[in-house]
């Protein structure tokens, strides 16, 4: 049987099934996501108000045995950006949608009880509304606890928690891991926009579901073998990234001085050594984590961990490497094992932790925070955040508006989202991602870290302007295709040097649904919801000049290579001419 | 001449972190690495000294600072 829309409606809490419109049919993930949302949100909207819509879609390849297929995709016009956004996601959502034959969720409206909070329970063609005021006030574990003891174990969750209840911009959405922990609809606010249609929960029935229909069985298995192999015999996705997680890049960032350090006044830390991905492999190996773990089902790559402390107990997973240099470089906390403790702390809660810690730093310069104080962040996040006392909703409202609260200067935003990990000045390419991504300031829109830095798909100087805005607009064309996928963005690192990476994916593409793209048909896939999203954006009211880095980067000399953010307005424009 | 080596992720592994160390003149960042025997490791990802990328074949001066890496990324 098709794929079918699931249509859900919270103002008269009702729901139909449609079938898919042609013009979607070759869509997923993000590119489907950003259509439905170019297509049915006004760009002039208030994104908490009813005419917001909360979209979820799978990959066109999740649900599929491929490896690393199994992100799903969230989109919606976020509240801290005021344009569009596609946040996308580990955890088991996506393969369950797809196997249920969800081919998208659509939610739009806003309940006409302001009071009540409502469980979404996603079946083979149906969605009950059922009503939990039990769960008002919980935050992320103990929603995961009830659903696990009212359905089956391997029922997906998504749920928000109070952070997310009381629609702050930090708020994400979270998703229940294969290991029962969490991975997060991170950027953009998305849980605010959830928790402005008085959703707690969505649930997907994981007992009745069908494995997803392959119209070429046999080329499938040919091509996802070659894909597979591509991803484990690439030194970066077969070893780097298993053995050290993504936090291997604080050493490197710091070495090449783009580890943004005291709210991007420097590009390197001298306590880098404490919190690198080399010193977190040696504890966990000490204390009995593990420096192996998926995010999803059928990764092969295995960048994630469980940490524990010096007991053994478990402080978090999925430990990341933005997370890390924000709490750590940024906001000063020199102790690795209390970042871990903060961001297992996120995780419950529920909120962005790279806006939130990107928050964090700037909230130093505001006098809030002494630069390192880790237990007082600590006591900040747990205590006033997600009680919604004054300061916890002003932190809550991301880096942005705590800058302009404070009359503050060097805030380290783009369209109001936090900048994160990588130096603009000292990692050109990545600046200019962060100036042109329809998203705000997001690392994975195009991450040119990888050609600057890490000489993955050749080399362009990180220091020089020559050539960064064509690097950086052809990698965000590859990411918001590969985002249409359910791929993991980490098939970029073989995809960039193997031949046979791009060629066996698209393969794959065309044995699931028995079509017939080429490699230029899925790069044009990406420009077009590249622009697609750009045109909502404009629509939205964010012109040229929301195209740009905040100011204090060009006048503020970066040690230690003394370096200023050197681009003009014109050629940043230049990354659209495509 | 004086140069300070500094080894990352699987490089570090039965060698050091950081070290200073005595080379004669004109040794380049590929002496150094094949002294290391780095690249049986695992190949060369990135090579910086004093902070730049550059080429296996620079030459190196009293008091520079040179950083291995093995192919590595994440993001």
């Amino acid at each position: 049987m098709a794929d079918l829309i699931y249509r859900v409606n919270m103002t008269n809490l009702s729901f139909k099934i449609e079938e898919v419109p042609e013009e979607w049919l070759g869509l997923g993930g993000r590119a489907l996501t950003s259509t439905i949302v170019a297509k049915e949100v006004d760009p002039e909207c208030h994104p908490l108000g009813p005419n917001n819509k909360l979209v979820f879609a799978p990959g066109l390849l999740s649900g599929t045995s491929a490896s690393n297929s199994g992100r799903n995709s969230c989109g919606a016009k976020s509240p801290l950006t005021g344009g569009i956004k596609e946040s996308n996601v580990g955890g088991t959502s996506a393969g369950i949608m797809s196997k249920l034959g969800v081919k998208a969720l659509i939610i739009e409206g806003l309940p006409k009880n302001e009071e009540m909070f409502y469980q979404l329970h996603v079946t083979k063609n149906n969605v009950e509304f059922i009503e939990v005021p039990e769960l008002v006030g919980l935050d992320n574990y103990a929603v995961l606890d009830a659903m696990a003891a009212k359905y089956d174990k391997k029922v997906a969750v998504m749920s928000i928690g109070r952070v997310g209840e009381m629609r702050m911009n930090l708020a994400n959405i979270s998703v229940k891991d294969p290991s029962g922990k969490l991975r997060s609809h991170g950027r953009g606010g998305l849980g605010a926009v959830m928790g402005s249609k008085k959703i707690k929960c969505i649930t997907v029935d994981a007992e009745n579901y069908k494995e997803v229909t392959i119209a070429d069985p046999e080329k499938f298995k040919e091509a996802s073998k070659i894909f597979t192999k591509a991803l484990q015999e690439n030194p970066i996705s077969g070893e780097g990234l298993p053995a050290f997680g993504t936090n291997v890049l604080v050493n490197i960032l710091n070495e090449a001085g783009g580890l943004p350090t005291r709210n991007f006044r420097a590009g390197n830390w001298e306590f880098a050594e404490n919190i690198c991905g080399e010193t977190m492999a040696e504890n966990i190996k000490a204390r009995g984590g593990k420096t192996t773990h998926g995010c999803h089902a059928g990764c092969v790559i295995q960048c994630s961990q469980v940490y524990n402390d010096k007991d053994g107990n478990y402080l978090t997973s999925g430990f990341e490497y933005e997370t890390i240099w924000a709490l750590g470089a940024n906001f000063g906390i020199k102790d690795l094992d209390l970042i871990a403790k903060i961001d297992g702390l996120m995780d419950d809660l529920g909120v962005d932790s790279i806006e939130t810690s990107v928050t964090l730093g700037l909230a130093v310069d505001a006098g809030i925070l002494a630069y390192g104080d880790g237990e007082k962040a600590y006591e900040l996040l747990s205590k006033d955040l997600p009680n919604g006392t004054p300061i916890g909703r002003i932190i809550g409202s991301g880096t942005h508006i705590l800058g302009k609260l404070y009359g503050l200067v060097r805030v380290p935003t783009v369209k109001g989202q936090g900048i994160p990990a990588y130096e603009p000045r000292a990692v050109k390419g990545q600046g200019i991602t962060y100036a042109t991504t329809p998203m705000g300031a997001d690392h994975t829109a195009g991450y040119a870290v990888a050609t600057n830095i890490l000489n993955s798909g050749g080399y362009v100087d990180p220091l020089k302007k020559e050539g960064q805005v064509e690097l950086a607009r052809n990698l965000q064309i590859a990411t918001a295709a590969v985002d249409s996928t359910g791929m993991c963005i980490f098939v970029a690192f073989p995809a960039l040097d193997d031949p046979k990476c791009l060629p066996a994916l698209v393969d794959m593409i065309n044995a699931r649904f028995g079509c017939n793209l080429s490699i230029d048909d899925v790069v044009n896939l990406g420009k077009t919801i590249l622009k697609r999203e750009h045109e909502f954006n404009i629509k939205a009211g964010l012109g040229k000049a929301d195209d740009r880095l905040p100011e204090f980067m060009k006048y503020e000399t970066l040690p230690p290579h003394n370096v200023v953010w050197d681009f003009s307005g014109e050629e940043i424009d230049e990354f659209w001419n495509f | 001449m004086r140069i300070l080596v500094k080894l990352f992720a699987q490089y570090r592994e039965g060698r050091f972190k950081t070290e200073y160390k005595e080379y004669p003149e004109e040794t380049t960042p590929q002496i150094i690495i094949d002294a290391l025997h780095l690249e049986e490791v695992s190949p060369l990802g990135v090579l910086m000294v004093n902070g730049k990328h550059v080429e296996a074949s620079y030459p190196l001066q009293e008091g520079d600072s040179i950083a291995l890496f093995p192919k590595v990324g994440g993001g």
